[in-house]
């Protein structure tokens, strides 16, 4: 039994067209889930799986309304739950593709102890976290990911919390795969979906999402042009660590333990920190990474191998069934130690 | 009429000897048994409980350790009634070592508690005893009986490790942690033997203080280790004819769940986080891998119930079990199984509460909590076992009406049962009702709402079938087509629809068993682990020519249909509970009949004793 969401010889042709759901879209004029939304539809096609077999599950927030509007199973669940229900699903059918579809305030506040556990037992699902820094369908309140001293409907003096960096979070989690992706840039966006869906394991990707309602351009150091070609990092495998204008090039470098930005033109090709996906300890270092000190890296930050929680558990029944013989219920019944009555009284 | 809707099983046996508790200790001559023994007796005695006993030592003063005739022995057998001998078979057998486990397990009831100090199965006292391999390691052993191994030696000198004491003197000690912990086990007081430590050794402080704290370690270890004790057993004298085996609740209610995934055919994912008394039933699923029984030990009891739910969206049989305090966490996630419509098998194993309350103790509280426990109307299945075994059948039954239904069943045990054992008459479970599952896979005219007519459920489709793509969630949805719905008068309707599929269920309750007349002067109504008590003092009452007859519910939502009736064949309907009046509640509101309650809620089971002085008193108010 593959746990790759089988069934990929017999997938039909498909096109974006055929994961439109019939359901009205109901996010705000502007939101960046349509970005993400149309992205994810025209990926599907690339995975050659059929659309029966694929499964997306959602909490509640915006996010979450996400399966409403693919044409392929769906559960739109309670909140924070779905990286647990998804856990029960893929245990329960391990043949199937599932997504979870969360936010900021559903997969990292209510929902973070799933969050974890999910990640770091490698269940096989592909998680789409919309990071907007806002909780957008409650109308305007902080969420874990909103900076120090944001100051919103229910912190009219700016938040005391420190916010929680997802990437470093999931990472910590020994997440196999980790990556981030931003709702405007729909080729990356694109490429990072792919990436994560194909991964064998619990990819998890952080979507960068703009609320334009109630927290508009809280992304702008990627969105606005100038500030996007001093800050962007794409990370590749294999390349360097550098960014910037071509006139103003710049090079991330390991100084002892500490990163540093340095001109290009300084660094020796030696010296150079060149990006390995299977560098788990690396992808540490770079999901701290922020402007304005820093570049801000997009792309996977590691993507490693490991058994999936439900292969090892299947794998077990099916070793317990080859020693032993399936379950007998009339054996169990009358195994171990049993006596007879054989009349009245006996 | 369905096999598992039948008359409770063991309803056939004859009831004798209640309420009491034969309990032996056994070790080398020079453990301590006798004065082990004594002071058990004394606890017991100043808890007012009536006891026989029986001493039994070897005659030699000082006979070789570790030998067979050097075992030394206590027994006794203690109740809340007249206690005539110290008791044949024994409830509760303490073996200090090999010799006295080889001398005495022959006396252990199946099902029996079996408490051993392992520290002293060592090569050494095992050849002396004549075991050629450990007789702990067996794992037959905890099949037999309810075994729990702890090392009272080492428990014992960690609790006195600062005391000015040789190791020897430290070592004797140990009989004071076998009598904390059964102590612990049938909730003794410790005061007896406190006071008599301390004017026993008034002029040796330090063997006082060390026996005192081995004294309590043991206690604690009890409280720590979550031993249960079958406060009191059913006798059985005429008993049908057929294999037995014994039977304890947890047991019971996982191989009822195996049962079900072999006749439906479906995998079953059973979601837990550890919690007592519901742990055992996760350990005993997790043996049987064989019968495609997946379990999760998830990350909290939120996440153990959404897996299950999970797996049922998949088409498996999901399944989560935990006692109160998980069920109120779980409160949400049942609510969306009620909605999305969707088999969920929820298990509570009760115990005394509110809060964390008295994890080791029973009590049948969460009744109300199982019918209104969740936010708007949520309304669910609730069945309740009557016995042990009987636990067995319920599960087996709560698979059949949630896969039937396609809605949240809740099956409500509680401590005693699910520790509590019995001789068990093994049932052909081939002659158990089908658990036909019918997985849609017909695109033309599917809708994902769309009805059955007998039993309103809606469609179940196994994602992967072709062409039924379809969305759920917990959004209020539109009959029929499934799609968000904020429409009045379809909310409404669907607040209607699901409390209709529960009452439909009715149709699957057979006609009810009435112990005694069929119309006379007081009816007792029961459910769940009160069966042997009720049933006792109802027998009893009944003997003495009173007119008084009993039923036991294990339907508890809905309830049976002829209910209504037969509780107007009485003048009078008491309701024992241990809890301060829920069920009562619940018929006085359903049916307008004035029952009144007999409540005691103290982590107990109830005292059939007391129960048959209601039942007089009540009667006597008749007269």
């Amino acid at each position: 039994m593959s746990a790759s969401g089988a069934g990929a010889a017999e997938a039909r042709r498909y096109t974006k067209k055929d994961f439109e759901s019939d359901q009205d879209v109901r996010w705000c004029p502007g939101c960046g889930d349509y970005a993400i939304l149309s992205a994810a539809q025209k990926m599907m096609p690339d995975l050659n799986i059929p659309k029966e077999n694929i499964v997306f599950i959602s909490g509640i927030g915006c996010s979450s309304r996400f399966p409403y509007y693919m044409n392929t199973y769906g559960f739109h669940t309670i909140h924070g739950r779905a990286p647990a229900i998804a856990t029960g699903l893929r245990l329960a059918r391990p043949d199937l593709k599932v997504f979870v579809v969360t936010g900021d305030g559903d997969g990292l506040s209510i929902g973070g102890n799933h969050m974890l556990h999910v990640l770091r037992r490698n269940v096989n699902v592909t998680i789409l976290l919309f990071n907007n820094r806002i909780y957008g369908l409650t109308k305007g309140q902080y969420s874990p990911t909103s900076e120090q001293g944001k100051v919103t409907k229910s912190t009219p003096m700016g938040s005391a919390d420190r916010p929680v960096n997802p990437l470093a979070f999931a990472l910590g989690c020994a997440a196999t795969f980790v990556g981030r992706a931003v709702d405007r840039d729909l080729r990356h966006m694109e490429e990072m979906l792919k990436r994560s869906a194909h991964h064998q394991g619990a990819a998890f990707l952080e979507i960068l999402q703009n609320c334009n309602v109630y927290n508009d351009l809280a992304w702008n150091a990627l969105y606005d042009k100038d500030s996007k070609l001093r800050h962007e990092l794409r990370l590749e495998h294999g390349k360097p660590l550098l960014f910037g204008p071509p006139d103003d090039r710049k090079a991330v470098v390991m100084e002892g333990v500490t990163p540093r930005v340095v001109p290009a033109n300084e660094a020796a090709e030696s010296a150079l920190w060149v990006h390995d996906e299977r560098n788990v300890n690396a992808a540490k270092l770079l999901a701290d990474l922020w402007a304005p000190d820093f570049p801000i890296p997009v792309g996977v930050f590691t993507a490693i191998e490991a058994p999936t929680y439900e292969q090892v558990l299947l794998d077990q029944e099916q070793r317990a069934i080859s020693d032993r013989g399936p379950g007998d219920i009339a054996k169990l019944l009358t195994s171990g130690d049993t006596w007879k009555i054989s009349s009245e009284g006996g | 009429m369905s096999e598992t809707m039948a008359p409770i099983r063991g309803a056939d046996k004859r009831l004798q000897e209640l309420e009491r508790a034969v309990v032996r200790f056994a070790g080398d001559s020079g453990d301590g048994m006798q004065l082990t023994g004594e002071q058990f007796t004394t606890e017991s005695a100043w808890a007012g409980n009536d006891v026989a006993t029986l001493p039994n030592y070897p005659a030699e003063i000082r006979a070789p350790a570790g030998t067979l005739f050097g075992v030394s022995s206590f027994q006794l057998q203690f109740g809340s009634q007249r206690v005539y001998t110290p008791g044949d078979r024994l409830d509760c057998l303490v073996a200090m070592n090999p010799a006295a486990l080889k001398v005495h397990l022959r006396d252990l009831k199946p099902g029996g508690l079996l408490v051993i100090n392992t520290n002293a199965f060592d090569k050494r006292n095992l050849d002396k005893a004549g075991y050629a391999s450990n007789p702990v390691d067996d794992p037959a052993l905890g099949e037999r009986y309810r075994l729990h191994k702890v090392d009272m030696t080492a428990l014992t000198l960690e609790a006195i490790k600062d005391l000015p004491l040789n190791q020897k003197d430290k070592e004797r000690t140990k009989n004071f942690f076998a009598l904390g912990l059964v102590s612990w086990i049938y909730t003794r007081p410790l005061e007896p033997t406190l006071e008599w430590i301390k004017k026993r050794f008034a002029k040796n402080t330090a063997v006082a203080e060390a026996n005192t704290r081995v004294l309590k370690a043991g206690h604690a270890f009890g409280e720590t280790a979550e031993i249960f004790a079958e406060h009191y057993t059913v006798e059985a004298a005429d008993m049908p004819p057929g294999l037995y085996r014994a039977m304890t609740g947890n047991r019971a209610l996982a191989w009822g769940l195996l049962a079900a995934a072999e006749r439906s055919k479906l995998a079953i994912v059973y979601g837990a986080y550890p919690i007592t008394p519901a742990s055992s039933i996760l350990e005993e699923l997790a043996m049987h891998k064989r019968f495609r029984i997946r379990t999760v030990q998830a990350e909290d009891e939120i996440a153990a119930v959404t897996a299950a739910i999970g797996a049922s969206f998949g088409g498996a049989i999901g399944v989560t079990g935990s006692s109160g305090p998980g069920i109120a966490l779980k409160g949400e996630a049942i609510g969306l199984a009620v909605t999305a419509e969707l088999p969920l098998v929820v298990f509570n194993i009760q115990r005394a509460g509110p809060s964390t309350g008295m994890p080791t103790k029973t009590e049948q509280a969460d009744l109300m909590q199982a019918l209104y426990g969740r936010n708007s109307e949520s309304p669910v299945v609730v069945l309740a076992p009557a016995t042990p075994g009987d636990c067995f059948y319920i599960a087996y039954e709560a698979v059949r009406i949630a896969t039937k239904y396609m809605m949240p069943v809740i099956v409500l045990s509680d401590g005693f049962l699910a520790n509590g054992s019995e001789p068990w008459l093994i049932p052909d479970v081939q002659t158990l009702p089908a658990i036909d599952v019918h997985f849609r896979t017909e695109p033309e005219g599917f809708f994902p709402y769309l009805r059955d007519s007998a039993t309103l459920a809606r469609p179940w489709v196994r994602p992967g079938t072709p062409g039924l793509e379809h969305r759920i969630g917990g959004i209020e949805k539109q009959d029929v087509t499934g799609n968000i719905s904020y429409d009045p008068d379809n909310h409404d309707h669907m607040v209607r629809t699901r409390a209709e599929k529960v009452r439909r269920v009715a149709q699957e309750i057979p006609p009810t068993t009435i112990n005694g007349p069929a119309t006379g002067d007081l009816l007792v109504v029961g459910w769940g682990g009160t069966y042997g008590a009720i049933t006792a003092a109802v027998e009893r009452a009944q003997a003495e020519g009173k007119s008084v007859a009993a039923i036991h519910l294990r339907h508890l939502n809905p309830l049976p249909p002829d209910l209504g009736h037969i509780l107007r064949e009485y003048r009078k309907v008491l309701v024992p509970e241990i809890n301060s009046g829920q069920l009562v509640r619940v018929l006085r509101a359903e049916y307008l009949v004035d029952a009144v309650g007999f409540n005691r809620v103290r982590g107990l089971p109830l005292v059939s004793d007391e129960i048959h002085q209601a039942i007089s008193q009540l009667l006597g108010a008749t007269s």
